[in-house]
């Protein structure tokens, strides 16, 4: 059969325009929507009322629209871990870990307790532990970044395991020795170390009882600004860039490489744990078992699909917030892992639109 | 504590390893880094599993698993091969992927009993003292595979000419091209092969070495650690075997650190309490790292390294590898 046209893939010489990313991306996630509705179709379910369900509960009410942004929070702060990572292409797969590890060292301004929780401020505690839970995270990114600058070691396997050992760690200690009569989780934590919640202003304003949205997301909000002026504004930020894009100019120019990975890796994880200490103090307010549905590893895909800006990253959030809350309620319970792997492949994928131009040319008539 | 049974249990255990190893090694000869393996390991020990059940032989749900990792390492393959996205990030996407799919297809698995690959002694060998306990007497038949297995491919990888196909594509591919060897037909062939085996690794676990369906805690991380493993055995698939036994070794004989209550004449603080367990279970991936340090060291002394054009996409006509 031959057909008077052709598809050719033209590599791109200029630069692709502004917009393209956000609507690759956009594309991605409605393609990914339908691959999934069609596998939700072929092993007998309703994808139509999937997705109903999925808005209602999501988007539907104040209230469920702040569920979803109480899970979009700790996402922001992993997203934007990722994206500085991937920025210096170092493949920070451990902010799982480093959620953790986040959540473990803010607990400790509680459970040992550092200050007098009676009669110290809660501005100060909630400070500490803030500073406590970047604490945690940049040791546990320190370790990798340590390891690569000096031994080339492979930092992919690195935080992967990191991951594993920040669980057992974490579980120790709740089973162990701050664990609450037996259960596998700490004493709550006094209200001193809670992050002030919107429905703490019930009292004055009626609307917003019930409504559990925490400071946590004022964090992430101030963290992707900083982000951004650092990568966008700063000479750090340039340096982090001309790495990453280019590791052999960066050599040339004199950059110190070792030192700049190391740095990124513990700002990496000081984020991640920030996310970790946000969890602890905003919404669960112990130490426990399972406080990361595996947000370290939606991280991975939020940065991505955001293309690495830290606003996007945003956004993105509360998207993937919306799939972890509808997620829990939709069964097959792997169905929410399922999306996220699609939607990642089709973002991927979806980067040869930036790179090559896709053209329908009509063929030569040949004589 | 006996050692008998910590070198017997290190070779049912590690056999995993060494076909995911093994598998990964393919493809990362090749120049395709696939992290997806705990993905495919999953969806392979799922299908596998269910396979077993549905049809009542393990050999077919065997197949059926090799097949569903190959499959899904396809997607990789495209994604890397064709459309040269990152490797990285595309081999995490498979392990989401995998995941997810092997999570909702094995929806109420657990606690089923299909059956699983025979237990078998090999005649004669298995009578030697010692070495014949150890070696040659109930294994799974999957065990006795492996020690065959990882000598035949070294031999493939190292002595024959589609070996030394696969070593050029991975080491310099523009070569390879000029050479008429087809790159990106070398590559999606040892992707999915790479995938074959991550899913004969998974099926090892659910119908030989571990029977049983546990969701993700079926694999709980293997996956990982054998990627891992392909570092420290620097490609080479006799020293990931060996690695891959030692690995299970060393697991088991930690594991069995917490029976005893008096150890070397002291009270054993892992039996007084039993919470510290949980520094053991922490042990392979502690190890793992240590690994990965001794094998980096070792690598950049002797300057072996990765196939050079390991992660790297090809693109006929541009400057590169």
């Amino acid at each position: 059969m031959n057909l008077p046209y052709t598809v050719i893939f033209e590599k791109r010489t200029e630069d692709y325009p502004k917009w393209l990313p956000a609507v690759t991306s956009l594309a991605s996630v409605i393609v990914a929507f339908i691959i999934s509705g069609i596998v939700l179709k072929m092993i007998g379910g309703d994808p139509i009322l999937v997705l109903k369900f999925f808005f209602s509960a999501t988007f539907g009410s104040w209230a469920v629209f702040s569920d979803t942004m109480v899970k979009a929070t700790p996402l922001i702060m992993v997203g934007l871990a990722c994206a500085v990572a991937f920025k210096m292409k170092l493949w920070n797969i451990g902010a799982e870990g480093q959620f953790y590890m986040g959540a473990f060292f803010s607990s400790l301004v509680v459970l040992i307790p550092m200050v007098n929780l009676e009669t110290t401020p809660k501005f100060i505690v909630i400070a500490l532990m803030v500073i406590m839970g970047m604490i945690g995270g940049a040791i546990w990114g320190f370790i990798p970044g340590y390891l690569k600058a000096k031994y080339q070691v492979n930092e992919i396997i690195i935080t992967l395991m990191l991951n594993y050992v920040a669980l057992y760690w974490n579980n120790f200690w709740i089973f162990d020795k701050w664990s609450d009569a037996g259960f596998q989780m700490t004493p709550q934590f006094e209200k001193v170390a809670w992050l002030p919640r919107l429905s703490d202003l019930a009292k004055e304003y009626k609307a917003f009882s019930g409504i559990t949205l925490h400071l946590g997301v004022v964090f992430g909000i101030i963290a992707a600004i900083i982000i951004w002026w650092i990568l966008e504004r700063s000479h750090w930020g340039y340096e982090i860039k001309l790495i990453g894009d280019n590791p052999q100019a960066a050599r040339y120019a004199g950059l110190n490489i070792t030192k700049n990975l190391v740095l990124v890796m513990m700002l990496s994880g000081a984020l991640a744990g920030l996310a970790g200490m946000s969890e602890i103090s905003g919404v669960v307010h112990r130490l426990q078992e399972k406080i990361s549905p595996g947000y370290g590893f939606t991280g991975i895909i939020v940065a991505w699909l955001a293309k690495l800006n830290p606003f996007a990253v945003i956004i993105v959030s509360i998207l993937f917030g919306a799939l972890i809350i509808a997620g829990r309620q939709i069964q097959p319970s792997g169905i929410a892992n399922l999306l996220q792997g699609i939607i990642l492949f089709m973002v991927i994928s979806s980067d040869v639109l930036l790179r090559y131009k896709i053209r329908i040319i009509r063929l030569e008539q040949e004589a | 504590m006996n050692l008998e049974i910590i070198l017997h249990a290190g070779l049912a255990t590690g056999t995993i390893l060494l076909f995911a190893a093994i598998g990964e090694i393919f493809s990362e000869r090749a120049g395709i880094l696939n992290l997806g393996v705990e993905g495919m390991m999953l969806l392979g020990a799922m299908a596998g599993f269910s396979t077993s059940l549905a049809t009542g032989n393990a050999w077919v749900g065997l197949i059926v698993a090799m097949l569903a990792g190959g499959i899904l390492s396809l997607a990789h393959g495209l994604v890397t091969i064709h459309l040269q996205a990152d490797q990285v990030v595309s081999g995490l996407s498979l392990t989401f992927l995998g995941t997810g799919l092997a999570l909702v297809l094995g929806e109420g698995l657990t606690g089923q009993h299909p059956p699983t690959i025979p237990i078998v002694d090999i005649p004669l060998l298995s009578q030697i003292p010692f070495l014949g306990k150890v070696f040659f007497s109930e294994h799974s038949l999957l065990v006795y595979v492996g020690y065959i297995f990882a000598p035949l491919t070294a031999y493939y990888i190292y002595k024959t000419r589609p070996g030394m196909h696969l070593r050029a594509v991975g080491e310099k591919p523009s070569a390879a091209d000029t050479l008429g060897i087809s790159v990106y037909g070398v590559r999606y062939f040892y992707t999915f092969v790479g995938g074959m085996l991550a899913g004969l690794a998974g099926a090892t676990i659910s119908l030989a070495i571990t029977p049983g369906w546990y969701s993700t805690q079926t694999t709980s991380g293997q996956g990982w650690i054998a990627v891992g493993l392909v570092i420290f055995a620097q490609w080479n698939p006799m020293r990931a075997a060996f690695g891959g036994y030692l690995f299970g070794m060393l697991r088991r004989f930690i594991l069995d650190l917490q029976g005893p209550a008096v150890l070397f004449g002291i009270a054993n603080p892992l039996y007084v309490n039993s919470n510290y367990g949980f520094f053991l279970q922490m042990m392979p991936f502690v190890l793992t790292i240590v690994a990965l340090i001794w094998g980096s060291r070792a690598a950049t002394k002797k300057r072996l390294g990765a196939p050079a054009a390991l992660g790297v996409p090809y693109i006929r006509g541009e400057r590169g590898l």
